[in-house]
């Protein structure tokens, strides 16, 4: 009898690894903002998990540029099957390393611009712009702004995706005179930060009149925080787009899958989850529309866009330029 | 025939020689593992970093030898209520998360901090703490508690004979005993600060205002990160360490060692400290104090109304943060116990050479070298553990090396002629004498470990994630209050550690 109920023991005990081993497991790879509680990662873990008979496994590295740096260390050996957060700043930087396969996809976007890169697909996108305290003034564009005294905190484009997003926005928006945009505004810059958190809570610590953001900052307040004491600034050159992909791991276990995962992403048990948990626009509006008190993505104006290959090849000058002018 | 007589090594040998290997390893190897494909030339803007980055370090540790002195002094020869507490809360600002320790300053120093809003009320122009004089103010911030803490170490290693016999002599005290104690502490005490100011990274770009301010940390970072440039961050690690060796041989050129003799570890009792000098170092302790936790208590602060706010995740990464603080703890504290007993070379380097790594290449090149073999988030909390513990070596030597020799000096000859060598040695000698830089070394890894947000972003699956890295990660998704909670706790838990291994160490002596 007892040798019965070991034995049972031991077939329970393996058969529940061998159940849970039928089921193949997705590996994404994706920023740390995404994964958390308050991020689009659970809700879309549980939609996606209800249509594809799989285990959706989130893995949080940094952000976007560390996401990338990190797949590069693990090379043709890593466990991912998706990469999910990289903006079109990095794209040439991510193709050329040569970790990701095309996605086959005929994909049917609500961008503002025309999309057809066969290798990454878009999932949301955003505007930087800068954000205030209701009430300050508000400079119309880059060249009031440095004639003003407001003070104002910004991201190190070495290091941070929103910093390269103002680089490249002041370079679609002054090119030539980008270089004088940025001595003009060197002495508003309180300092820079290695990253967007940083930036931020200096800000809201009272310690910049302006951090630069994203249009949609305003709503995590209002919604979230129901703090309508947030103003955003809208520019009249333009605010710069920024678009966040994902794609295939080429050397991916689970192609199928993958594949799956990146037409999941654009439909609505992924795209609704995403105005309230990551803050951006959906890259493929909702039937109902953005939530109440939503940002409106038409209302910064003209849309600034550099295509991959036009921020690729602004990008070393840009910095170089950049890091003369703040370091007079 | 005689036998020449051979000396009996005191200490077993092997574990030391086994610290060293391990610090060459994950310093020095760690590079190599980076580097070996090959590099670019190293250009203008590196170079302009690499002097950004002297000079500012210089300054700083400058600046902190020089109030740590004073400060010191006032604190070895004063016996006031609470001064036992006021020392263990004058080493918060070192163990801080870089991150928390700049939110407090800035809440006292920044453009709405209690200091501009102060001068803006006497009708004063305000004060910026951006730029050169931020990062030189928040370096000294940091180190200046640790200096003074060695200096003081300094101070309580002067036998009470000495100052007893120079009671008596009518001897000048200051000429006798503490200047010699500073010629020999104070170079290797700068030497470590002017490494880890060299080392920054978060300060120097948080507080610098700008590119101006690049460290070569920073470009270590950008290599790795936006180019994925190996070679180039590999280049950048070892200029940081021929850095860090010219300023360890001048360190060694200047320090001279000295003999006091041992004493009977009785209460220190000053007769040389009346008049004006009482109230120097009121003075001194005042300023030191207000410095030192005015910012503390604005993130104290800050902190509370965050604590409802935050999820329970938190807690569960500071079970799993104090676990690593622990392992690495004992492993830092047998690897520098046997590092200072062994002596010589190799103790040293394993006073230098960690501040030198970068932890950036040192998480990276580990990666390297472990992914091929095993998941890394297998590893995760046993590697985090292991570097956080080699990267606490510096502080647990520079504490335990002068310790260590006068322990050889004073009690060698007697240890060798009962027969106490060997294990015997360290645990009937060595320990219990060596107690107190023990429990404060001790206590620095784990509040260093605590804080540390280093390696375990590489490594770290989500499930993993310790306190530092959870409350970055609330305040990437614009949770700051749930992050100011976090950030208290992690304060908490930091001082709590470092307080419980320092005051073991501590007991039954009168410090």
């Amino acid at each position: 009898m007892k040798t019965l109920t070991h034995v049972a023991g031991l077939l329970i005990a393996t058969a529940i690894p061998a159940v849970a081993q039928d089921v193949p497991v997705l590996t994404v790879y994706t920023y740390d903002s995404f994964v958390t509680d308050w991020g689009p990662g659970p809700a879309i873990e549980a939609a996606f998990e209800e249509v594809c008979a799989c285990d959706l496994q989130f893995s949080g590295n940094g952000d976007g540029a560390a996401l990338l740096a990190r797949l590069q260390l693990e090379g043709p050996r890593s466990d991912a099957d998706v990469m999910l957060g990289i903006d079109t700043n990095l794209i040439v930087a991510a193709r050329e390393t040569g970790v990701f396969a095309d996605h086959g996809l005929s994909v049917d976007l609500d961008l503002p611009v025309a999309w057809d890169d066969p290798m990454f697909v878009p999932y949301d996108y955003g505007y930087f712009a800068f954000v205030g305290n209701a009430g300050d003034a508000t400079p119309a564009n880059f060249e009031e702004l440095a004639a003003s005294d407001l003070k104002i905190v910004i991201q190190d484009p070495r290091s941070s995706t929103p910093g390269l997003g103002l680089l490249m926005w002041v370079e679609a928006a002054y090119g030539e005179r980008s270089g004088e945009i940025w001595e003009g505004l060197a002495d508003n810059i309180v300092t820079v930060t290695p990253g967007w958190s940083e930036a931020y809570g200096l800000f809201l610590d009272g310690e910049a009149d302006l951090v630069l953001s994203y249009t949609t900052s305003e709503s995590y307040h209002l919604i979230a925080e129901d703090d309508a004491t947030k103003q955003t600034l809208v520019f009249d050159e333009g605010h710069a787009m920024q678009i966040e992909v994902a794609a295939k791991i080429a050397t991916t276990d689970q192609p199928e899958l993958a594949d799956e995962f990146l037409a999941f992403m654009l439909t609505s048990g992924f795209q609704d989850v995403i105005p309230t948990t990551n803050w951006m626009f959906p890259a493929v509006t909702p039937e109902g529309g953005l939530p109440d008190g939503f940002a409106d993505p038409n209302a910064i104006g003209q849309a600034l866009y550099l295509t991959p290959d036009a921020a690729a090849a602004a990008r070393d000058e840009a910095i170089a330029g950049w890091r003369a002018a703040l370091s007079q | 025939m005689a036998r020449r007589a051979v000396a009996i090594a005191l200490e077993p040998r092997w574990p030391g020689a086994v610290a060293a290997g391990l610090v060459v390893f994950l310093t020095l190897g760690t590079v190599v593992a980076v580097g070996w494909r090959g590099g670019r030339e190293l250009g203008g803007t590196d170079w302009a970093a690499v002097r950004f980055t002297v000079v500012q370090a210089f300054v700083s540790a400058l600046l902190s030898v020089l109030f740590a002195i004073p400060v010191a002094r006032a604190l070895a020869r004063r016996r006031f209520f609470g001064r036992s507490a006021l020392i263990t809360i004058l080493g918060a600002p070192f163990i801080l998360p870089v991150i928390v320790a700049i939110l407090g300053l800035l809440a006292v120093f920044g453009r709405s901090g209690v200091v501009n809003v102060g001068l803006e009320v006497l009708g004063l122009p305000p004060v910026s703490i951006y730029g050169f004089q931020g990062v030189v103010l928040a370096h000294v911030f940091f180190n200046l508690p640790l200096a003074t803490r060695l200096i003081l170490q300094g101070w309580l290693a002067i036998p009470a004979e000495r100052f007893r016999l120079a009671a008596s002599l009518g001897a000048p005290v200051r000429r006798v005993l503490e200047w010699p104690m500073l010629r020999a502490q104070v170079p290797g005490i700068f030497v470590t600060i002017f490494l880890i100011c060299l080392t920054s990274f978060a300060v120097a770009l948080t507080l610098g205002g700008g590119p101006r301010s690049t460290t070569v940390e920073l470009a270590i970072y950008q290599a790795l990160r936006f180019d994925f440039d190996l070679a180039a961050a590999a280049n950048l690690a070892v200029i940081q360490f021929v850095l860090c060796g010219l300023a360890a041989c001048l360190a060694w050129w200047v320090a001279v060692t000295h003999a006091l003799g041992a004493g009977l570890d009785r209460a220190v009792q000053r007769w040389d400290s009346g008049g004006m000098s009482r109230v120097w170092d009121a003075v001194w302790i005042t300023l030191a104090a207000a410095f030192l936790m005015v910012p503390l208590v604005m993130i104290v602060w800050r902190g509370v109304g965050g604590l409802a706010e935050m999820p329970t995740t938190v807690w569960v990464a500071a079970g799993r943060s104090i676990l690593v603080a622990v392992l690495s703890t004992l492993l830092a504290t047998g690897m520098a116990l046997m590092l200072a007993l062994r002596g010589g070379f190799w103790a040293g380097a394993g006073a230098a050479l960690p501040l030198a790594a970068s932890s950036l290449v040192m998480g990276t090149g580990l990666f390297l070298i472990v992914f091929p073999y095993a998941r890394p988030s297998d590893l995760a909390l046993i590697v985090t553990a292991l570097v956080n513990a080699v990267m606490s070596l510096p502080f647990a030597l520079r504490a335990l090396i002068p310790a260590a020799n006068s322990l050889r000096e004073d009690y060698g000859r007697l240890s060798r002629g009962l027969g106490l060598t060997g294990w015997a040695y360290v645990r009937i000698v060595a320990v219990p004498r060596l107690r107190r830089p023990l429990g404060f070394a001790a206590g620095l890894a784990a509040a260093l470990s605590m804080g540390d947000l280093g390696v375990i972003t590489l490594f770290a699956a989500d499930a993993q994630e310790t306190l530092p890295l959870a409350m970055y990660r609330l305040m990437g998704s614009y949770r700051m209050d749930a992050a100011a909670g976090a950030a208290l706790i992690l304060v908490a838990i930091s001082l709590a550690l470092f307080w419980i291994f320092d005051r073991g160490g501590r007991l039954g002596a009168d410090a």
